[in-house]
């Protein structure tokens, strides 16, 4: 869901780009038709990024769902989007967890692996290093689940590359504050 | 007191109950069973339309001249995409709008019905918020809502999309109640200490200028006055957005004029020197800023604006204040005069010297003719003889609108229908339908250019049919004739597709409309027929022949800062090649 880079606007000011920063934003929305497609929207109508997103109903009486947001840009961007978020009407609550420094992130992936030999053993090595588990298996094939910062299943799929990697399903990121405040 | 009744019933009694008296629409199978219900009373006015665009505008002109939401009712389909280019002016120009969509039968939608378009999904970009009702239980509730959401905060347009099964079940209408939105709450009272924060800068700057937009005008008219006392008490000049128009007085002795693009020298030059801009209400767009690398490099930035992702949308601010504009000016004025500030007396009377130079330019000057009707004499005379009735100007969008920003002086807000952000063709006559709607006895004056005025000429069909005497004042240079001074500007003057060739006789068209038409070429019989076209009862249409190739000026051109701006005598001046003013980079710009 990346968009291209786009050539930087005209009128768009000097300030740097080069300083683009990756945030995780946590959009609490009612839980109503279409909301979804309102953050989508707000992210592709204007021009942001969206690296990952997750969803899902988080409190059911209450009709809340929480949105989870990585986002890519400038610090002026990010601060556009929280703002922009702010400002769609079903929208409870955005919290930047980037900045406030005191986030879990975490990511569930599923990764294909298809292989003989000497590769079903380094598969399954390298899947105990990860605490990954393996949820499927063939005589010629695992499926591993695992869960953990995004950067720790890039470094395993990139892993699993050499040793047969088929393909990778992931779930984007969930994330929360630490400690016992709510976001 | 809730009361059994249908879902077609629920929408009228909720507009009566919301207090709307006049609505624009156009009929059609989807909405049927509520045009059946408006069939049985009288509470609600309904205007029938030629377009559902001009229900659009005809709603945005009612809702901006008198403060109140605009009511748009259209049916399924083709009904809701005419309106979009309506639902997206008002929310570029932040006009609080309730539009009212039938929808194919529930079980029908996502089946290609007939007439269907998700309605939701295509104005989801171009409204403030939007609802499908899928349940008659919900209608009463969303119906209230809209009309929250519309009109609070910044204001905006709302759609609310009824499904033909829905307007038929039968349900429990719930009059409106005031329970606070799950949700959306607006914020509308500043923080107090950034109100004195800005007091103070306020009180020790020596080059202050107030920058004002159209949020002062939406604010309501306590904003204007608490603005107009707030510029007394400083002594600071103040210029305004072409949205902002009127807010403060266009005769008031602080006046600098419009800002921007088209703007005053003497507005342009204050802004980019000044040590203190107070922005209220207003929102940094490009028309505005020009060059965003050299906007007002030495200033300290205040924005007030109810908005908060307006604020370092564009331009970075050093005192950002959240809330509603009368909130935040009724602070300050408190403030103010609480803490007996006094402005630095010295250091004003120095910049207000500065900016009588500036004004000594005479940028808005122009070379009157004998033989031809110059566009900015034809505004100073239309402005001459109606400045003394109660009269609201509305325009279309080009070289004639930004003459009328120019040389038509707003007193008062609300008195400036026109389409600031989106810059949409075809906005002026429907508005000026909508304006005398809301002022049934006062002068409507549609100042408009030929090209335009033929996007939505239908509507002149309503005007007579509701005998509404709105004056369309033609500025005819055969030209769409902003397009024509960018391609003289940018492209060698290659006049592309720009030339109004095959154009009716305005004067057998307004006939054939049943309309009066009028047509003036020559200066001297200017102020005749202008007097002709007041006098007359009745929707006139004023070809008004002019000269063909006037430009607009002064002009900030593409890619340049304020204070780099083109004045007319400079552009006549012969030798001058205007194509080779701006560079290759402000032409990428729009």
């Amino acid at each position: 869901m990346n968009a291209p880079a786009s050539p930087p606007s005209p009128y768009s000011s000097a300030l740097g780009k080069s300083n683009v920063e990756t945030h995780t934003l946590s959009v609490l929305v009612d839980n109503e038709p279409g909301v979804l497609a309102r953050v989508v929207g707000l992210f592709s109508g204007r021009g942001y990024n969206i690296d990952s997103l997750t969803v899902a109903e988080v409190a059911h009486a209450e009709h809340l769902s929480r949105v989870t947001i990585v986002t890519t840009g400038t610090p002026e961007a990010i601060e556009q989007i929280h703002h922009q978020l702010e400002r769609l009407v079903p929208v409870h609550q955005v919290t930047d967890l980037t900045a406030t420094k005191r986030s879990l992130e975490r990511e569930l992936a599923m990764v294909k692996v298809r292989g003989r030999g000497e590769n079903r053993a380094d598969a399954l090595q390298l899947a105990e290093a990860f605490r990954a588990r393996v949820v499927d298996a063939t005589t010629e094939s695992f499926v591993f689940e695992l869960s953990g910062k995004p950067e720790k299943i890039d470094e395993f799929v990139d892993l699993m590359r050499p040793i047969g990697l088929v393909e990778v399903s992931r779930t984007g990121v969930a994330a929360i504050s630490r400690g016992p405040e709510p976001i | 007191m809730s009361r059994e009744m249908t879902g077609a019933e629920m929408v009228v009694e909720a507009l009566k109950d919301q207090g709307v008296e006049v609505i624009f629409g156009y009929p059609g199978g989807a909405v049927l069973p509520i045009y059946d219900v408006l069939f049985h009373q009288e509470a609600v006015r309904h205007i029938l339309v030629r377009h559902e665009q001009g229900a659009a505008h005809g709603a945005e002109g009612y809702a901006r001249s008198s403060g109140k939401v605009g009511v748009l009712l259209v049916t399924s389909g083709p009904g809701a995409t005419n309106a979009v280019t309506g639902l997206t002016d008002a929310l570029m120009d932040s006009i609080p709008l309730v539009c009212l969509t039938g929808q194919v039968p529930t079980h029908l939608i996502g089946s290609d019905a007939f007439q269907e378009c998700d309605t939701v999904g295509i104005t989801r970009h171009c409204t403030k918020h939007n609802y499908l009702v899928k349940s008659i239980d919900d209608l009463p509730r969303i119906l209230h809502e809209a009309f929250y959401v519309a009109a609070s905060g910044r204001p905006g347009p709302v759609v609310v999309d009824i499904p033909k099964d829905v307007q038929f079940a039968r349900g429990l209408y719930e009059p409106p109640r005031s329970a606070a939105h799950k949700t959306y709450h607006p914020r509308l009272d500043a923080d107090m200490d950034q109100i004195r924060e800005a007091v103070r800068l306020m009180a020790a700057a020596k080059r202050p200028i107030f920058y004002t937009g159209g949020g002062v005008v939406n604010s309501g008219p306590a904003a204007s006055a608490l603005l107009r006392e707030l510029v007394g008490l400083t002594g600071f000049p103040i210029t305004s957005t072409l949205m902002g128009l009127g807010a403060y007085p266009g005769s008031g002795e602080n006046w600098l004029g419009m800002l921007g693009m088209h703007g005053t020298f003497e507005a342009n030059n204050a802004m980019h020197d000044c040590d203190l801009m107070i922005a209220v209400g207003a929102r940094f767009d490009d028309r505005i800023t020009g060059r965003l690398d050299a906007f007002s490099p030495g200033s300290t930035k205040i924005h007030i604006d109810i908005d908060r992702s307006s604020i370092n949308k564009n331009v970075k601010v050093d005192l950002p204040i959240v809330g509603d504009c009368a909130h935040v000016l009724e602070a300050m004025v408190r403030v103010w005069r609480a803490e007996a500030m006094h402005a630095e007396r010295q250091a004003l009377d120095a910049w207000w010297a500065r900016i009588d130079e500036w004004r000594a330019r005479k940028s808005l000057a122009f070379r009157n003719s004998d033989t031809i009707v110059k566009p900015q004499y034809a505004v100073q005379r239309l402005y001459a003889l109606t400045k003394d009735r109660d009269t609201f100007i509305t325009t279309e969008v080009g070289q004639h609108q930004m003459w009328a920003a120019q040389h038509y002086h707003f007193e008062e807000p609300n008195r400036c229908m026109t389409s600031g952000g989106l810059g949409t063709m075809g906005y002026g006559l429907p508005a000026a339908i909508g304006t005398q709607l809301a002022h049934p006895d006062a002068l409507v004056i549609d100042i408009a250019g030929e090209a335009s005025i033929l996007m939505c000429i239908q509507e002149l069909s309503t005007a007579i049919q509701y005998r509404l005497p709105v004056k369309v004042f033609i500025l005819n240079n055969e030209y769409m004739g902003m397009v024509r001074q960018w391609q003289e500007l940018l492209h060698g003057g290659r006049y592309s597709h720009s030339y109004s060739e095959a154009l009716p006789d305005f004067v057998k068209l307004a006939e054939a409309f049943g309309a009066k038409g009028i047509r003036c070429s020559d200066p001297a019989g200017l102020d005749a027929a202008i007097k002709e076209m007041i006098d007359y009862d009745g929707p006139v249409l004023f070809d008004c022949v002019i000269d063909k190739v006037e430009n607009c000026f002064p002009m900030i051109p593409s890619g340049k800062a304020h204070n780099d701006m083109l004045l007319a005598d400079l552009a006549d001046d012969a030798g001058v090649d205007i194509g080779a003013i701006i560079d290759e980079k402000g032409k990428m710009l729009v």
